[in-house]
């Protein structure tokens, strides 16, 4: 049963997104714009699934919803806290830094998840990955200790992710 | 009719918190003096700048006339494409060794962005002559 459902629809919580977004782009839930969502929703995971051979399963969505409440209110306080240092910090009073985090996550959803949740929040931006995958380059606006930032994100972030993914 | 100044009164100060972000975006793009400490001001006073319009927008459209959802895309799509975006300059930005150079990593052997052969001549990825 599983395979047969699997054979047609791969990936259904991307089948519900499609759906949602085509409603949303459309402005209106209407017969027309749900059927049309929901053919769309069975053919594109169809047609993309070559490139998600390894997807995530089993993501649970109340820790989920966690996180992205976290991380939103995180954005907001990032956005004060850095329009704050932009007005009043002279520039060479920055003490700008690079932070290297070690992963420990492996997923690669996750850890694409964990670098923009990096940059979108408090004065860090993600800047590369290590070659061989195991560890973040962050860049950190205005920092005392880069052990302190590090250690924010591996367990605000990561662990939560960890838990999520893994 | 309190009401609706009410809703009007909510909606002016999201317009003025929005335009607030954005301009202080603007203004940490044109102070801030390395490339990286620049990309901090638009990656994140931008998108509570955009978020903080787009939310008028949505309670505007609620309070007079069909209710609009179509904003809840923009921010999707802002959050989603703003990291990529912030991650290709800085990735430039080190490669052009604009900024102070980073530090090793810990357990690997270098940054992919520098993980190119090194093809000068007498260096160990220089092309053999023939």
């Amino acid at each position: 049963m599983t395979k047969v459902r699997r054979s047609f629809l791969p990936h259904p919580f991307l089948t519900t997104i499609l759906v949602v977004v085509w409603c949303l782009l459309a402005n209106g839930i209407t017969l027309g714009t749900v059927v049309f969502g929901t053919i769309l929703g069975l053919l594109i995971p169809l047609a993309t699934a070559a490139y998600w051979p390894d997807a995530p399963k089993g993501v649970p969505p109340a820790k989920v919803l966690v996180y992205i409440l976290i991380v939103v209110w995180d954005i907001l306080v990032a956005n004060v806290v850095v329009a704050w240092i932009v007005l009043t910090r002279r520039n060479q009073d920055m003490r700008s830094t690079w932070v290297t985090v070690p992963l420990e996550l492996r997923t690669p959803e996750a850890i694409a998840i964990l670098a923009g949740t990096i940059t979108l929040t408090p004065g860090t931006v993600t800047a590369d990955m290590s070659d061989e995958g195991h560890c973040l380059l962050v860049h950190a606006l205005d920092a005392d200790d880069p052990a302190a930032v590090r250690d924010e994100i591996k367990s605000r972030y990561e662990r939560r992710l960890k838990e999520i993914f893994e | 009719m309190t009401g609706i100044v009410l809703i009007e009164i909510v909606i002016a100060a999201a317009l003025v918190v929005g335009a607030l972000f954005m301009l202080v975006g603007s203004i940490g793009l044109l102070k801030l003096d390395s490339p990286m400490k620049r990309l901090h001001a638009p990656t994140k006073a931008a998108t509570l700048g955009v978020g903080a319009l787009l939310a008028a927008s949505m309670i505007h459209a609620f309070a007079f006339g069909d209710g609009s959802l179509k904003e809840l895309l923009i921010m999707a799509f802002l959050f989603v494409t703003a990291p990529i975006s912030a991650n290709f300059i800085a990735k430039v930005a080190i490669h052009r060794g604009q900024d102070m150079p980073p530090p090793e990593p810990p357990n690997d052997d270098t940054w992919s962005t520098l993980d190119a052969p090194d093809t000068r001549p007498g260096r160990p990825d220089a092309p053999v002559e023939p």
